[in-house]
């Protein structure tokens, strides 16, 4: 007989949790739940209908972050100036008050974007199982964490049972080998590896990181590709926990300490996929030759190096597709073969819990300092802005001077939040203005009605701000 | 949940690939707290202009679909943010179906959650639905039990569907409760993961 096969790191995040399994379908318990203002207020009216309690308050987590103002927060909720999104902020207060929820609310230092909260906490941790009503929830899995996004039904579902109905999915292992190029980084492998597998390239897999070049990441790095895995379709992306991961954790607010954290790291470092484990699928990718990455169109998988032109709809495979890049293209107000360096920037948004963690703004501000004592300030025709994730990490950059970088420079310097990567609260786009954004989604009117989005790296929106047009980065080192 | 067993409905077609949940349902419509009033928000980018007129060559805005219960779409549908305002807003539409070569993971559960039946039918299948939708009869058949598409002109096209959640789906079943079910296996999962890794246990 042969012996089993080993096992994937997802393979053993989903074993250590499965409660029972009926039907080919598992019950798979859920380590955190991590919750906001928007996909919330149905499933707590649900359990209120069904007079069901919250199982596992102390296993849920509460932020707002979707709708909140970015300036002005100390003035608190009942100050927000719309009326729905007050009603929903206040609605989450009531009802984390009434289940014994913690909750950073508005104006706390420890609010922000749920995706940059938790691990900034220490909440997230290596393998466990986290969900949440968003679907950048795949964030968490930089940890080794199974970390998924879930619809309000579900939100109700894992508040009453502390657990979720799941069908196992397949192993995709993503390899990203070799050293890269200056001026690339974990946003340009994201969009680079969406192009290369398309924005239903990974649906049904779970997809595993791994590779020199992701090794080489930071944390923040590893949470810029791993949220993006939900961009080309997967379910979950993953990066097995390392040195890296625990040094990052030490000492976090909810990190284990002491004997415990021993204990912990022990257990973490049973997460890692095993030599002989098989994949469903895998993909190698050379990070020496990845260029910084840009959208010209409408959707995430819509990606070419800095270098190239706005692609023909003609050169894609079937009518549907041709049928979206010629809306697209119109859309985008840009013509097929012109170099993307040519398309003017209106507005630069550096946030988002893709890439508004201190890394993010520090490579912003390094290209943005470059350029200031060179004599340069950002374009005249730009309104350039820079929202940090949290209140920890302003905190934290205004302690470094980044803040003072950018303000001299002419950026406006913002509260957290999700501001204008959905443009839910008063940060958006206009009709027909162009943003070059470190956001994660370029949907036609994501931004804005009518606004066009070109998803690229922090410094690369820096770039595009002191240029007035999409740029490469690398004229700016 | 409302059950869904067998459904005779106009078919409205959306011949375009990756229509998101942004486009299902605009942002502006997520700011309530109840699940009503919706249908209101549905495409409301392809419905109306920016003064808020209908829009009148958008496929659901023209006479001919008025009521459509079912839509066929190109590949990967309701990909995007995972608000499940899109399918509810699909379901105050009047929507119970959607038929498509591809959906997107998260949209196409949170449509089991909510008695919405997404079908995935082969491209050339889809193809035809979308000509034939186009032309003079746009009443389809959709049978779950069967798991059978019939088109206007009578093509009969088969599904595939988990057996699980085809079930659920006939009998309107509320997951929670069936979970609930559950609650001692629960109870001691809890109990050894508390002994196991005590660090989880008042974080
Ligand atoms: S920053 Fe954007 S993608 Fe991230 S949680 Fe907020 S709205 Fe969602």
């Amino acid at each position: 007989m042969r012996a089993m096969p080993g096992k994937t790191l997802y393979d053993k995040i989903w074993d250590a949790h499965v409660v029972a399994e009926t039907d080919g379908e598992a019950i798979l318990y859920i380590d955190l739940h991590v919750i906001h203002e928007v996909t919330t207020p149905q499933a707590f009216a649900g359990l209120r209908e069904a007079g069901r309690p919250v199982r596992r308050p102390d296993r849920t987590l509460a932020v707002a972050d979707h709708n909140i103002p970015t300036e002005g927060q100390a003035l608190g909720v009942d100050a927000v100036a719309d009326h729905e999104a007050r009603l929903q902020l206040q609605t989450l207060g009531k009802n984390v008050a009434e289940h014994g929820i913690e909750y950073y609310p508005m104006g706390d230092i420890r609010n922000g974007i749920v995706h940059v909260v938790a691990p900034e906490q220490g909440r997230t941790q290596p393998g466990m199982t986290i969900v949440c009503g968003d679907s950048h929830t795949s964030t968490h899995g930089a940890f080794g964490a199974l970390a998924h996004g879930i619809g309000t039904s579900e939100v109700e579902h894992v508040l009453a049972t502390q657990t979720l109905r799941q069908k196992k999915a397949k192993n995709m292992r993503v390899r990203i080998e070799g050293e890269p190029v200056p001026g690339v980084g974990a946003k340009d492998y994201a969009l680079a590896v969406i192009g290369e597998i398309g924005t239903a390239g990974g649906t049904g897999y779970v997809i595993e990181y791994a590779g020199s070049a992701v090794r080489a990441l930071s944390m923040e790095g590893r949470m810029t590709l791993c949220n993006l895995t939900i961009e080309g379709g997967a379910k979950a992306g993953l990066v097995a926990p390392d040195e890296t991961t625990f040094e990052y954790l030490k000492g976090r607010p909810s990190a284990p300490k002491g004997g415990a954290w021993e204990m912990a790291l022990d257990y973490w470092k049973t997460f890692f996929t095993d030599e002989d484990a098989v994949f469903d699928r895998e993909i190698v990718l050379d990070a020496s030759k990845i260029a910084p990455t840009v959208t010209w169109g409408t959707s995430p998988e819509d990606v070419i190096p800095v270098t190239a032109v706005v692609p023909a709809p003609e050169t894609f495979a079937t009518p549907d597709k041709r049928a979206s890049a010629t809306r697209a293209l119109e859309y985008m107000g840009l013509e097929a073969g012109q170099p993307i360096t040519n398309a003017k920037i209106d507005v630069v948004f550096i946030g988002s819990c893709t890439n508004s963690r201190i890394e993010d703004l520090r490579a912003a501000a390094d290209v943005v300092q470059h350029a200031f004592l060179n004599g340069r300030l950002v374009a005249p025709h730009v309104r350039a802005m820079v929202v940090p994730g949290s209140g920890l990490v302003k905190e934290q950059a205004e302690a470094e001077g980044l803040d003072a970088i950018f303000k001299a420079a002419g950026f406006d310097w913002r509260e957290p939040g999700c501001s204008m990567c959905l443009g839910m609260n008063p940060d958006r786009l206009k009709p027909g203005e162009r943003c070059a954004s470190t956001s994660n989604r370029n949907f036609e009117g994501r931004q804005g009605r009518g606004g066009r989005t070109h998803l690229m790296s922090p410094a690369m929106a820096a770039a595009a701000a002191i240029a007035g047009h999409i740029a490469d980065v690398r004229d700016f080192l | 949940m409302e059950a869904f067993t067998r459904l005779d409905a106009k078919v409205a077609p959306l011949p375009l690939a990756n229509i998101d949940t942004d486009q299902i349902i605009p942002k502006q419509f997520l700011k309530g707290v109840d699940r009503k009033g919706l249908a209101r928000g549905l495409f409301y980018d392809f419905r109306f202009d920016e003064q808020g007129r209908e829009i009148p060559d958008f496929v659901l805005n023209r006479p001919e679909y008025k009521g459509a219960g079912v839509l066929v779409a190109g590949d990967n549908f309701g990909c995007g943010s995972s608000r499940e305002h899109a399918p509810w807003a699909l379901m105050d539409f009047g929507v119970r179906c959607v038929i498509s070569t591809s959906f997107a993971d998260i949209f196409y559960n949170n449509c089991f959650q909510n008695g919405l039946l997404p079908v995935v039918l082969k491209a050339e299948e889809v193809q035809q639905l979308m000509e034939e939708a186009r032309g003079g009869n746009h009443v389809v058949s959709v049978d779950l039990a069967a798991q059978t598409v019939t088109s206007p002109s009578g093509a009969v096209f088969h599904f595939e569907i988990d057996p699980v959640r085809k079930d659920k789906m006939l009998k309107g079943l509320d997951a929670i409760g069936e979970t609930l079910q559950a609650k001692d296996s629960i109870d001691v999962y809890e109990m050894k993961r508390a002994l196991a890794q005590p660090w989880f246990e008042g974080a």
